[in-house]
C-alpha cells in the first residue's frame, strides 16, 4: 500500500470504528445504523473510489479501493460496498455517470449469460445477485450484438426471486427479461463477462482476507484472556497451534488477495495470464483459508462463539457466503487446471514465473 | 493491529528476471553437454558447481572483495528457484551459498573470510551444519558436545548426529557448548564454530535414510583442536547470531519445492484434456503453490529490504514444507485415472514413489512443524 492508499484505509477504518462497529450492530434491534454508516462511506468517497472525478466518482484509483475493501472485511461490513465498488468500475468503463446511490453488479457466476437485443431490451437470468432488492440500480454486462456492453438497470424494473446468502443478506436471481436499461454502452476490446467475475473475484478475495484477519485477532485476545483448567487457554500448546494454523491461513489469504490486487492496479490489460493466475489463486486459496480459519476460529470460541450474541459468526457466515460469490474455489480451480494441462509441464513453470 | 504479519507484493526486479533468461540458457547448456542428468537425482557433481562458481553465481550477494558479485538477494531467489526447478545438481555447494558463507561474512576473522569464501563462491568447497545431537534435535539448545578454551585452541569433544553431507564436506560450522546455561536463560553457553572436517580426531559414520540413501552421518570429535580464531562471534552467545540466519533459511523456495517434480511431472501425465476432477486438483495445487511463491518473494523482498522476518519465514516453511510433503500423496489420487501410456504410468509411479518415500523428512529438517507453529504462536503474542 502506499501512502495515498493508507490514508483511504485509515479514513475507512475510523468510519467502521464510530459507525459500523460489529458489535454495536449484532446488538442494534433495528436498521437505524445503516443510513449514517452508509452516509458516511458515501460522503468520505468511498462507495465510488473506482469511478473517476469525470463521472462522479472520488478518483481514488483501484489500489485504494481494494484497500477500503480489506477494512470493510476487517469489520465485516452489511452493507453493498463491494458490490456498489465493482457497479461504479463496471459504469465507468462504458463511460456511464454514476447514478448515485448503493448499487450492485450481474452475472456473478460462469455461465449466466445476459443478452441485450437489437431492440435495446435485456434478457436471462442472473444467479446471486447480491443486495440486489435493496440497491435502487444494477450494472449489468450483457452480450450486445456488436459486444460485451454494460447496461444500468434500475432494479424496480426487474423480477427480483426473493433469497438469502448464508450471512442472511439479501442475494436474488435477478430475472432481466423485458428490461430496457435507463442507458448502456458498449465495453472497450477484452472487457467482458470474464472480466467483471475476475474483478469480483479479486473482491470478495480482499473482504474475505481483511474477516480472517479479525477472525485471527479476536481468537488470539480470547485465548489471552479466557482462563481454562488454571491458565489462559492460549498458554494451551494445542490451542496455541491451532492458532498459529490460523495465522498461518490468515497470512496466506492476505498475500495472495494483496497480489491480485496489486497486479490488477499494474496491469496493462485484462487478457495477461498473469492477472487470471493472480486472481483465481486467490479466490481458490483465500476460499480454503476461510474454511479452515473459520473452523480454527469456532474451535477457539467454544460455546461462546456459537451464539447470535456473540460477533464472531458475523465473520464466519460472510467468510462462507464470500466463498460463492464470483464463483467458489472448485469452479475456479476447475478453470485453472484446464489452463494449465492446455500448457504443460515447463509451460506451467513458465507461467508461474512470468507472473 | 495486535497481529503483526506482514505479506506485501513484491515482484522480482527486471535485473533479477533478465538473470533467470540467463540461468535458463546456462541450465540447458549444460544438460546438453551432460554435465548433468536431472533424472538422476540431485547428487553432488563437483563440475557442475565449479561451473556455478565461474559464472558468479555462489555467494552472489557477497562483498566483491571476497568474491561475491554485490548483486540483491532477489536475484539469488531467481539462481535458486530455476535451480531447483532444473533439478540441478546444487549439493555441493547449496548450504554454503544460503547459509554458511553469509555466517562467516558476518562473524568469521577476516583471514578466514579471506581464505574460504572466495573459494565457496568458486564452487570448490562445502559445508555442512552440526547442530543435532542425540539428544538435542529440535531442542538445540540441549547441545552437549564441549568446547572447553585452551592456550592451544579450543578443544572440542562430543559427537553430532543426522549431520547431512557431513561425509562430503570440507567443512562445518558447529554449535558446540562452551559454558553451562545461567538460570535466567537456559540458550546461553552455546558458540558457533567453523571446523575444518579434515582436523585429527574427527570421524564420520554413515547413518542411511530408509531408502538407503547416504545423506545423514554421525560426526565424531575426540579431543579436536581448533584455532582460537575459528570461534565465530561472541562466545555463549550463538543463540543471538542464529536467530537472522533462520528467515533466510527458513523462507526459501526450497521449502516448497522439494517434490515440485510431482507437480509438473503430473501436469504432462494427465495430458492436455483433463477430466473436471483432474482439472480441478490441479488447479488447487497450482494455486497453493502460486501463493508460497508470492509469499517467499515477499519475504525475499524483506530481508533485501534489510528487516528480519522471522515470524513470516516460519510461515512459509510451515505451510511450504506440509504442502510439497502432501503433493506426492495428492498426485498419487489424482492421477488414479488417468488410463494412457503404461510406459508413462510407471515412470510417473517410480517419481510418485521416490518424492513419498523422501516425504517425511521435509517437516522435520530445518525446524519442525511443531518448532515452528510454536515461533508463529509467539509471534500471535501467545507465548
Amino acid at each position: 500500500m502506499d501512502e495515498a492508499q493508507s490514508l483511504v484505509a485509515d479514513a475507512a477504518s475510523r468510519i467502521f470504528r464510530d459507525l459500523g462497529d460489529p458489535q454495536t450492530i449484532n446488538n442494534a434491534e433495528d436498521d437505524s445504523w445503516r443510513a449514517p454508516l452508509w452516509s458516511a462511506l458515501e460522503e468520505a468517497g468511498l462507495t465510488s473510489a473506482w469511478v473517476s472525478d469525470e463521472l462522479g466518482g472520488a478518483g481514488a484509483g483501484i489500489g485504494a479501493g481494494f484497500a477500503v475493501l480489506r477494512v470493510a472485511g476487517e469489520f465485516a461490513a452489511p452493507l453493498p460496498l463491494a458490490e456498489t465498488l465493482l457497479a461504479g468500475w463496471l459504469l465507468g468503463m462504458g463511460g456511464i455517470v454514476l447514478p448515485g446511490g448503493a448499487m450492485s453488479v450481474a452475472p456473478t457466476r460462469r455461465g449466466d449469460t445476459l443478452t441485450l437485443g437489437a431492440d435495446g431490451v435485456l434478457s436471462g437470468v442472473a444467479r446471486a445477485v447480491t443486495f440486489a432488492a435493496e440497491v435502487e440500480h444494477l450494472a449489468v454486462l450483457a452480450q450486445g450484438s456488436g459486444g460485451a456492453v454494460v447496461a444500468l438497470v434500475t432494479v424496480a424494473d426487474c423480477a427480483c426471486r426473493d433469497g438469502r446468502n448464508m450471512a442472511g443478506e439479501v442475494q436474488n436471481s435477478v430475472d432481466f427479461t423485458g428490461v430496457t436499461p435507463v442507458q448502456w454502452a458498449a465495453l472497450p476490446d477484452g472487457i467482458d463477462a470474464g472480466t467483471l467475475l475476475l474483478m469480483g473475484a479479486a473482491a470478495r478475495s480482499m473482504q474475505m482476507a481483511g474477516a480472517l484477519q479479525t477472525v485471527l485477532e479476536i481468537a488470539v485476545q480470547y485465548a489471552e484472556e479466557r482462563v481454562a483448567f488454571g491458565k489462559p487457554i492460549g498458554k494451551f500448546q494445542a490451542v496455541q497451534h491451532n492458532l498459529a494454523r490460523l495465522g498461518e491461513e490468515a497470512a496466506a489469504a492476505i498475500a495472495i488477495a494483496n497480489s491480485a490486487a496489486f497486479t490488477i492496479e499494474h496491469m496493462d490489460g485484462w487478457d495477461g495470464n498473469g492477472v487470471f493466475l493472480d486472481v483465481a489463486s486467490a479466490k481458490i486459496r483465500v476460499g480454503e483459508a476461510a474454511g479452515q480459519g473459520s473452523a480454527i476460529g469456532h474451535q477457539a470460541f467454544g460455546a461462546i462463539g456459537f451464539t447470535q450474541e456473540h460477533i464472531l459468526h458475523r465473520f464466519v457466515q460472510r467468510l462462507w457466503a464470500w466463498r460463492d460469490d464470483f464463483d467458489n474455489e472448485a469452479i475456479w480451480a476447475a478453470e485453472l487446471g484446464r489452463r494449465v494441462a492446455a500448457k504443460g509441464g515447463e509451460g506451467l513453470w513458465h507461467s508461474l514465473t512470468a507472473a | 493491529m495486535s497481529v503483526a504479519i506482514q505479506f506485501d507484493p513484491i515482484r522480482l526486479p527486471p535485473e533479477a528476471e533478465a538473470l533467470r533468461v540467463e540461468v535458463r540458457a546456462f541450465l540447458k547448456e549444460e544438460m546438453a553437454a551432460g554435465t548433468f542428468d536431472p533424472q538422476a537425482g540431485r547428487k553432488t557433481n563437483e563440475e557442475f558447481s565449479r561451473k556455478v562458481g565461474a559464472k558468479g553465481w555462489i555467494g552472489i550477494t557477497w562483498p566483491k572483495q571476497y568474491g561475491g558479485q554485490e548483486r540483491s538477494f532477489l536475484e539469488r531467489y531467481v539462481i535458486n528457484e530455476e535451480f531447483l526447478f532444473a533439478r540441478a545438481p546444487t549439493r555441493k555447494h547449496f548450504t554454503a551459498d544460503r547459509q554458511s558463507g553469509p555466517v562467516l561474512l558476518k562473524y568469521a576473522s577476516e583471514a578466514i573470510k579471506q581464505d574460504i569464501l572466495p573459494r565457496i563462491t568458486r564452487g570448490e568447497v562445502s559445508f555442512c551444519i552440526g547442530m543435532s545431537e542425540p539428544d538435542s534435535g529440535s531442542d538445540l539448545f540441549a547441545a552437549k558436545t564441549k568446547a572447553e578454551r585452551t592456550d592451544d585452541g579450543w578443544l572440542i569433544n562430543g559427537r553430532k548426529l543426522w549431520t547431512s553431507l557431513a561425509h562430503e564436506s570440507d567443512y562445518m560450522i558447529g554449535l558446540f557448548r562452551t559454558s553451562a546455561p545461567t538460570q535466567e536463560n537456559r540458550r546461553h553457553g552455546l558458540s558457533q564454530f567453523l571446523v575444518d572436517l579434515k582436523t585429527p580426531g574427527i570421524s564420520t559414520r554413515p547413518v542411511l535414510h530408509p531408502t538407503g540413501n547416504h545423506e545423514f552421518n554421525e560426526v565424531i570429535f575426540d579431543d579436536v583442536l581448533l584455532p582460537h580464531d575459528n570461534l565465530l562471534g561472541e562466545a555463549d552467545m550463538a543463540w543471538k547470531q542464529a536467530t537472522s540466519e533462520l528467515a533466510y533459511e527458513r523462507s526459501g523456495s526450497e521449502r516448497f519445492l522439494e517434490t515440485n517434480q510431482v507437480l509438473f511431472e503430473l501436469v504432462d501425465f494427465i495430458g492436455e484434456n483433463p477430466d473436471v476432477r483432474e482439472a480441478e486438483g490441479l488447479g488447487r495445487l497450482v494455486a497453493q503453490l502460486h501463493t508460497l511463491r508470492r509469499m517467499s518473494i515477499s519475504v525475499a523482498g524483506m530481508l533485501h529490504a534489510g528487516k528480519e522476518p522471522v515470524l513470516e519465514a516460519s510461515v512459509v516453511k510451515d505451510l511450504g514444507t506440509v504442502w510439497e510433503q502432501a503433493l506426492p500423496s495428492i498426485a498419487r489420487e489424482l492421477s488414479a485415472f488417468v488410463d494412457r501410456d503404461p510406459g508413462n504410468r510407471l515412470r510417473f509411479e517410480e517419481i510418485l514413489a521416490h518424492n513419498i518415500t523422501i516425504a517425511p523428512k521435509l517437516t522435520i529438517q530445518g525446524g519442525t512443524t511443531e518448532v515452528l507453529r510454536g515461533i508463529v504462536a509467539r509471534g500471535l503474542g501467545l507465548r
